[in-house]
Order: structure tokens, then sequence, then C-alpha cells
């Protein structure tokens, strides 16, 4: 499944990196905690966070993660965007919070 | 190969900027993606504890074709018990830190579970010394 595929299923709001809408996503990971995310996160793992500030794009990139999607209506600050278009990595956004999110992003990850 | 960069305590926007020039160096050299990861992770974890913890600080990158060296020396107020400060979801964050998300007390531990040599020397009020070692043919590792 690419990016841009789960933004239809789930009904996901782009901010910004639309470059990387055929980017393959193989999994999530949910957390706030940024070196959780570091040290646990694989690649290929969409990130669900409510962290909005610009070095959710660093970590996005060093660990090679496909999209962040920003939970609970959040949007990302302006240099957070200004980022993710410059590595191509799509910032997406629910109104939902962390746990639903979750549990759809592995509802149509598993029927695949 | 040896290069350098500086780090300045506070500034979060730049924070993983050495470590994004370093997973770059080394994909272009066509190390093992595995590595890379532990590079980056360790690396990313020293950078941000200089920002989040230090006052300043500068990463030496000592790159050879069998191993990659990662120093970390900054001025800062120390670590007087690096025992402790080692221990998972230990940290003296501040506040507005973990708003951010950090100072969750995992960094260190990601890197002792990334390195193949890891060693810490601190001197409280005056700075930190942080060295890390990776081997890069993954036979080694
Ligand atoms: N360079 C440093 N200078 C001073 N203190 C440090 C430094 N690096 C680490 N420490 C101390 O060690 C503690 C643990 O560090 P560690 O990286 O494991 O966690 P953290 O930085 O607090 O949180 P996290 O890394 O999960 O965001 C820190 O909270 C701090 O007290
Ligand atoms: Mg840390």
């Amino acid at each position: 499944m690419k990016v841009i595929d789960i933004i239809e299923k789930l009904n996901l709001t782009l901010f910004s990196g639309s470059d990387g809408l055929n980017r393959e996503v193989k999994g999530g990971y949910t957390s706030d905690l940024l070196s959780d995310v570091m040290g646990h996160a694989d690649a290929g793992r969409v990130w669900i966070t409510i962290q909005t500030h610009k070095n959710i794009m660093a970590i996005a990139s060093l660990k090679d993660l496909p999209a962040v999607i920003i939970v609970g209506a959040e949007k990302p600050g302006d240099d957070t965007m200004d980022q993710s278009n410059i590595e191509g990595i799509p910032i997406l956004g629910t109104s939902l919070r962390s746990f639903e999110i979750s549990a759809e992003l592995y509802n149509i990850l598993k029927e695949e | 190969m040896n290069f350098e960069y500086k780090v300045e305590g506070g500034d979060f926007t730049h924070a993983g900027y050495a470590s994004s020039q370093v997973k770059k160096m080394l994909k272009q050299l066509g190390v093992d993606v595995s590595i890379i990861k532990r590079v980056v992770v360790c690396l990313y974890e020293a950078e941000v504890n200089i920002v989040a913890h230090a006052y300043s600080g500068v990463i030496y990158i000592e790159l050879t074709a069998d191993r990659i060296i990662m120093r970390l020396v900054d001025k800062g107020p120390g670590i007087p018990d690096i025992d402790l400060a080692m221990q998972k979801g230990y940290s003296t964050a501040s506040h507005a830190v973990r708003e951010m998300g950090f100072g969750a007390g995992m960094g260190l531990p990601n890197i002792s579970s990334n390195a193949d040599v890891f060693n810490i020397s601190s001197d409280v009020g005056v700075g930190t010394t942080v060295e890390i070692m990776i081997n890069l043919n993954a036979i080694a590792a």
C-alpha cells in the first residue's frame, strides 16, 4: 500500500510533502516519545503522533519512515511542513486520536 | 576520512543535521543498510543529548574502510552518575524538552544497544565526552 492509498482509505488531510505520496507503507508505529521511535520504529512504518515540531521530520527521514500522521486535529508548524517538503515525506492529519487511527491503519494494512 | 560538526545547546531546529549528513555519506559509500541504521540511532541520540543537556559541542567523525568512530565532546554540566544516566527511563530533561517528546531516558540505552563500543566520560561542571565505534563490515558486527 502507498501513502496515497492510506490518505484515501482513512480520509486523511495532506499538509505537505506531496512528492512522497507514492512511498510504500509497510506498517505503523504509534508513539509521542522521540527516542522510542528512534530506537524501535522500523523503516517503512508510518509514524502516528501528537508531536508537530520540526524534529519529527529529522526522525522520519533518518528512520526512512514513509509518512507522519498527526492526530487530534493538530497542525504541523510551518518549519515542520517546509522540512517535509524538502524531504518529500508527507505529513498527514486526522481528527481521530492515536488509538482510533492506529486501529484503522492496522485494519486496512491487514486486509491487504 | 575525518569530519567535524558543531552543535549548539538548545538549538533543536538543527538537531539531527550531523546524523543526516553521515547517513548520506555512508549510503554513498555503499555501507550495509542495517549498519547505517545503527550508526544513525547512535549519532542522533548523542547529538540530541548535546542539544538537550549541554551548552555546546563538537562531533568528530573518523571514517575508515572498516569502521566509524564518533566522538562527541561537549561543554556542559556533565553527568554526575553515569551508571544512573545509562538506566532506561532516567532523565533530567526540562519540562519544555519533555513536551517535545524528548526526555524519555531512552537515548543512552539506544546507543548502548546499537554501538559496538560505547564509552562516556564526564567532568561535572566541565562537560561530557561520548565515544561510539561501529564496525562497518557486517561480519564483524
Ligand atoms: N551530553 C550530556 N551532558 C549532560 N548530561 C547528559 C548528557 N547526555 C546525557 N545526559 C544525562 O543523562 C540522562 C539520560 O540521557 P538519555 O539520552 O538516556 O535520556 P534523555 O536525553 O533524558 O531522554 P531521551 O534521550 O529519551 O530523549 C539525561 O537526562 C541527562 O541527565
Ligand atoms: Mg537523550
